[in-house]
Parts: C-alpha cells; sequence; structure tokens
C-alpha cells in the first residue's frame, strides 16, 4: 500500500538566461504515494511551478532522479516523454487551457486522440468523464458558452479521462472567485475518494491547503516544510 | 492519431478563419490558374502553328533563294529552275513542281475593291498545294503560254467583291486597274496563323510575270514549292533538287545560294518556338504560384505563433512532434490543394475566354487543358503546400511544452 507514485532525488533545474543562470530547483527530493492529496505552498519565485513541470514530464530536470510511477524519467526523449504524459499524468491549469472553438466533449476526447483510441470508446468515456463531474448536460458546449466554473470542471474532466496515475493541478482555483473554487476543490477531492488518483495541487491560499492532507513548503527550490 | 482526424480538425480549423484562409487560397488559385492558362494557350498556339503547316499541304518542300549567310549575291530562283526540278530523271523522288511569284494587289468589282494577296502560279500550284476549285476550272496550260488574264479567286476575295462565294465564273474583275476573267472560286481554306489563306487571287505564272509583279529578271520566281512522291521520299527529294540547283547555279558545296526546308524543319522550328513560349510562360505563371506558397508560409507562421499555447496544451495531452507536425502540414496542404482546384477551373475558364477573344479577332486558338497540366498544376500546388508548409509545421512541433504554455 506504500507504493511510490512520485520518487524524486536531487531535482535540480537550471535556466540559462544568456550570460545569467537561474536556479529554479537544487537538488529538492519529493516521495509520494499513491492516492495522496498534497499541496504545495511557497512564495512566488520559490519553484512550484518548476517542480510541477517536472513532476508532470512536462521538462526534464538539469539534473537529479525521478521515477513516475516505476518509469524513469530523467533520461527519457521528448516521445517517450509525451507518451508518459498522456498516460500517466492529467493536468488542471489555473487559466483552464480549453481550446476554444471546440466543444466540452471534443476538449475532454483530446487525450485519447493522442492514445490513438477508437471515437467510439473516445466519446464514450469523453462523456462518462464529464458526467462525473457533474457536466452530462452541457457535453456540446463550447468553453465560451461555459462559465469559469465550468471551463474548470472539464479541464478536470480531461484530465482524468485516461485515468491517470497522478493529477497535477497548478493553483486550479486562481482564476475563480470562492464558491467555484471550493466547489473545484470538492469534485477534486471526491474524484481522489472514488479513484485514489493522486493529486498535487500547487496553491497560494492557506484555504486550499487546508482542505489537503499533506502540505509541502518550498522556498529557493528545495523542501523547507513536509507536514501531513 | 489517425489521418482522418487531423484532416476534419484541420478543416475545422481553416473553417473558423474563413476570410483568411480565403485570401491564402486566394493566392494559390491566382498561381494555379495562371499555370494552367499559361500552357492551355501555350498548347493551344501550338497545336494551331503545327495544323496551319501541316495544312499547306503534304509532303511539301520549299525552295527559297538565299543560303548560307556569307554567300554573296545569291541568284535568284528562275521558271528554269523549277523546270529543271521537274525532271523525272534528275530528280526521280519530286512528284510536282509549283513555282510561285507572289506580292499584294487591289481587286476592284463596279465600285467594290478588296487588298488580296497575288499569287502568281503554274497548275501544279493545285496539285502540290492540294487545293481545288469548287467551281469553274483552275489555271491550265493554256493559259500560261497565252498570259491569259484569267484569275482564280479565294472566297474571302470572292465575298469582298461579289458578297457571294458562286456563281462567279465569266465575272470580270480588275486587278491593278487591269481587266481579268473569273475562270474560277478556290475552296475554303479557313484562317491559319499565317491570316485568312482565302483572301487570295491565283493568276498564270507567265501574266504576273508580265503584268503584275514585275522583278528584274524576266522568268524569275519567289518560292518554289515541290511535293515529294510520298512522306518517305520527302528528304531524298531535298538532296535532289539540292543537286540540281547546285549545278545550274554553279555553287561550291557549302556555298549554297538557296534553301531548301521541307513541313518537319517548319514544324520542328515552330516546336522550338512554340516551347519557349510556353516555358517562358509557364515560368512566369510558376512564379506567381511561388508567391502564392509564400503566402501559405507567412499565414502558417502567423497561426502557429497565435495558436503557441494551443500547441503547448496539446504537447501537455501527450501530443508527439509529428502529431503537431502532421497538424500544420495538413492544414497548409488543404489550404494549396483547394487553391489548386479553385485555381484548375480558374484557369480552365481563362484559358477558354482567351480561345473566344482569339477566335473573335480571327485568330483560331483552341486552348489545350492536356490531363499532364491538370496534374502537374495539382501536385505542384500541392508541393508547394507541404515546402512552405515544412517550416511553420516543424516550428511549431519544436516548441518546448512548458515555454509554449507560458506563451501570452
Ligand atoms: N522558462 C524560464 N526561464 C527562466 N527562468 C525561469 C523560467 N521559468 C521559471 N523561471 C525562474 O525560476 C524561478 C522559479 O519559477 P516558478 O515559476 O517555478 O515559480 P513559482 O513558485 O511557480 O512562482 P509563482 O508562485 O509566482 O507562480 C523564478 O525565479 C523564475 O523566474
Ligand atoms: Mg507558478
Amino acid at each position: 500500500m506504500d507504493e511510490m507514485v512520485v520518487d524524486a532525488k536531487d531535482l535540480r533545474k537550471i535556466y540559462k538566461m544568456g550570460e545569467m543562470e537561474v536556479h529554479a530547483l537544487r537538488g529538492l527530493d519529493i516521495q509520494i504515494r499513491r492516492g495522496e492529496v498534497l499541496s504545495i505552498m511557497g512564495p512566488s519565485g520559490s519553484g512550484k511551478s518548476t517542480l510541477m513541470n517536472m513532476l508532470g514530464c512536462l521538462d526534464r530536470p538539469t539534473s537529479g532522479e525521478y521515477h513516475l510511477d516505476g518509469e524513469s524519467v530523467a533520461e527519457m526523449n521528448d516521445d517517450q516523454l509525451a507518451d508518459i504524459r498522456n498516460r500517466k499524468v492529467g493536468f488542471v491549469f489555473q487559466s483552464f487551457n480549453l481550446l476554444p472553438r471546440a466543444t466540452a466533449i471534443s476538449n475532454v476526447e483530446l487525450p485519447l486522440r493522442y492514445a490513438n483510441m477508437g471515437g467510439r470508446e473516445r466519446r464514450e468515456r469523453a462523456i462518462a468523464a464529464l458526467e462525473s463531474v457533474g457536466l452530462g448536460d452541457r457535453v456540446h458546449h463550447t468553453p465560451a458558452e461555459l462559465s469559469g466554473g465550468q471551463q474548470q470542471r472539464v479541464a478536470i474532466a480531461r484530465a482524468l479521462v485516461n485515468t491517470p496515475a497522478i493529477i497535477m493541478a497548478d493553483e486550479p482555483t486562481g482564476n475563480l472567485d470562492s464558491t467555484s473554487g471550493e466547489e473545484i476543490m470538492q469534485l477534486l477531492l471526491n474524484l481522489n475518494q472514488e479513484n485514489r488518483t493522486t493529486l498535487i495541487i500547487v496553491t497560494h491560499d492557506p484555504e486550499v491547503a487546508e482542505l489537503t492532507n499533506r502540505v509541502v513548503m518550498i522556498r529557493d527550490g528545495v523542501v523547507v516544510e513536509d507536514r501531513s | 492519431m489517425k489521418i482522418g482526424q487531423p484532416i476534419i480538425e484541420a478543416l475545422e480549423s481553416l473553417a473558423s478563419n474563413k476570410l483568411r484562409s480565403g485570401l491564402t487560397i486566394l493566392g494559390i488559385v491566382i498561381g494555379v490558374a495562371a499555370v494552367i492558362a499559361m500552357l492551355a494557350v501555350g498548347r493551344g498556339a501550338e497545336a494551331e502553328i503545327t495544323g496551319s503547316i501541316e495544312g499547306i499541304g503534304t509532303n511539301l518542300i520549299f525552295v527559297f533563294r538565299g543560303g548560307d549567310e556569307d554567300v554573296r549575291n545569291p541568284k535568284p530562283l528562275t521558271l528554269g529552275d523549277a523546270e529543271a526540278m521537274a525532271d523525272p530523271f534528275a530528280a526521280p523522288s519530286v512528284a510536282a513542281v509549283a513555282p510561285m511569284l507572289q506580292g499584294n494587289a487591289e481587286i476592284t468589282f463596279s465600285g467594290e475593291s478588296t487588298s488580296a494577296s497575288l499569287v502568281g502560279v503554274t497548275p501544279d500550284y493545285s496539285y502540290v498545294r492540294n487545293w481545288t476549285v469548287t467551281e469553274g476550272s483552275f489555271i491550265e496550260e493554256g493559259h500560261l503560254l497565252g498570259r491569259s488574264s484569267v484569275v482564280v479567286l479565294g472566297v474571302d476575295v470572292a465575298e469582298e467583291l461579289f458578297g457571294r462565294k458562286s456563281g462567279l465564273v465569266g465575272e470580270t474583275v480588275r486587278i491593278e486597274g487591269q481587266p481579268f476573267r473569273v475562270i474560277g472560286v478556290m475552296e475554303e481554306k479557313g484562317g491559319g496563323s499565317f491570316g485568312s489563306e482565302d483572301n487570295v487571287a491565283l493568276v498564270p505564272m507567265t501574266t504576273a510575270q508580265a503584268r503584275l509583279l514585275r522583278r528584274s529578271t524576266a522568268d524569275r520566281v519567289d518560292i518554289i514549292m515541290v511535293s515529294a512522291i510520298d512522306a518517305d521520299s520527302v528528304d531524298q527529294a531535298g538532296i535532289e533538287i539540292s543537286d540540281i540547283l547546285r549545278a545550274r547555279h554553279r555553287t561550291a558545296i557549302g556555298q549554297d545560294d538557296f534553301s531548301v526546308m521541307n513541313q518537319k524543319d517548319f514544324l520542328e522550328t515552330a516546336a522550338t518556338i512554340t516551347n519557349v513560349i510556353t516555358i517562358f510562360l509557364g515560368g512566369v505563371a510558376g512564379i506567381s504560384l511561388l508567391v502564392g506558397g509564400i503566402g501559405i508560409m507567412n499565414i502558417m507562421l502567423v497561426s502557429v505563433i497565435e495558436r503557441t499555447r494551443e500547441i503547448g496544451l496539446r504537447k501537455a495531452m501527450g501530443a508527439r512532434k509529428r502529431d503537431i507536425m502532421t497538424q500544420f502540414l495538413v492544414e497548409s496542404s488543404l489550404l494549396s490543394l483547394f487553391g489548386g482546384i479553385f485555381g484548375i477551373i480558374l484557369g480552365w475558364g481563362i484559358a477558354t475566354i482567351v480561345s473566344k477573344i482569339a477566335a473573335a479577332s480571327g485568330t483560331p486558338l483552341t486552348s489545350q487543358i492536356g490531363i499532364d497540366s491538370v496534374l502537374l498544376a495539382t501536385i505542384f500546388s500541392t508541393a508547394v503546400g507541404l515546402f512552405f508548409g515544412l517550416y511553420p509545421a516543424n516550428r511549431a512541433a519544436s516548441l518546448e511544452p512548458v515555454e509554449a504554455l507560458r506563451y501570452e
């Protein structure tokens, strides 16, 4: 039961900007068990988003070791990273990041398309995912026809549609009013309860952090506090 | 992803910005239309010229005065030369010989007046040109001997002077003020690339020499047309003619003061010229297709920048480099494919209109759109789309997902 979904050791990330080097992560260790709900907090510029990008396989660390769900990520090439993102990671962004011209169902189908899933199965699973976030009646709406909270629900449906090992949410409530924010948080927590999906939430909001059973504080690219 | 899906997505994406897609397509439409129309017109011109050269007659050989450039004072061709060529022993490959004197003349009939090409001919002219009268009779040996004032009219001249094409035998027209009796009307030849051949008046060679088309020496002729006994003998007949003329003009070998050309020579010359024209027209049109391609590249680059975040998102969702590449290449290829299709239609329309205008202005020119030029245009325009889409697509595919997602 103590299976590690995320196992990262001595993660370092150096951004080179011309002559200048920005050390965004300076030897960060983190381990997350399956089914955990974890929030990452820290001041602006401390490296939270950078860490999310590493854990979500959007980017490679400059050095360090990282195993996601048992697979070593650090040496993977771009296509392998794309593949592991597709199978194991679901993203929820602060600004929703839906395709503006596509309907809710098309947006949710997107990860399944890149998984080469057939049209019928894709549609069924996308509808199921939209129903699980309470949008069964908004399947053919485009983002412009949905409220912010609803858009974020579509994004959550998209994140969970290919049953990933972890869902990464970078300030998922940042663009929402407090009521919709709470609803979104509740939805994420429910999903965790039902599917034991590991949930990593980056947030500035202490109330959001309150809802998670583990809080990791980051400063200057290292973990300074880790309480459960 | 499979290929059907990207096509649908690309269509949706193109449809979402119709004006922009339309204008981009227009660039290709114009390019392809230009290529199609130019090639069609070029081909049409070629066919027309070839047709009119072949229409002059069959197995023909033309003999002109003047030959190699550095020959001074070339001797003129004479009736004597023509008679020598007709000798079946010296020139067994020659079937008939038709010397000609050519000029222009004013022909009148009771107040009506027209300017026509006046040709002094011998009876064999009709055989050599494969051209006969529709009524009356052609010029005969007796007319030559008697330097008769008789004329055979082309239908254009008949129309101009009499307003009809038949029932003219026995009328008297005036050529340069001298009365000539009409003995026949030639059958209609139709227009050619060298102007209408029906605007002609044929008179006996001797009459022309004596009274109408006077030359410095009495028995001089302008051109001698010779027909070979059959198509295979044309080259041999040319050699025989050259030998006869060299002997008669006393020229050294390589110092010919005459030229012998057969239809093949004319066709080759014409083909060279029309090919150059076609290539030139096609090249100019190709440049506009290239410009259209640059338009595609431009729009695709703009589109890549606009959709940077979308690309980042797709990559986050698991899109590989080649998925993104495919998406953008399909879009640019579809743009150029549509452009190609509309361009072919438009080009066909332009070619047809050009034919109509040419026909209306008296130069029949049937534009010819070959399957090959349609294929060429389709393949070329799609290739243009692929080629000019490659760079933008590659740029899109190479975007780092993190950077792309951060893009504002
Ligand atoms: N692409 C980049 N190029 C250069 N420097 C970068 C890049 N991304 C992040 N950084 C730098 O790395 C450091 C960490 O940035 P990061 O975005 O991870 O911070 P954060 O904790 O998410 O901040 P915030 O709470 O404001 O979102 C910052 O100093 C930032 O300027
Ligand atoms: Mg951040």
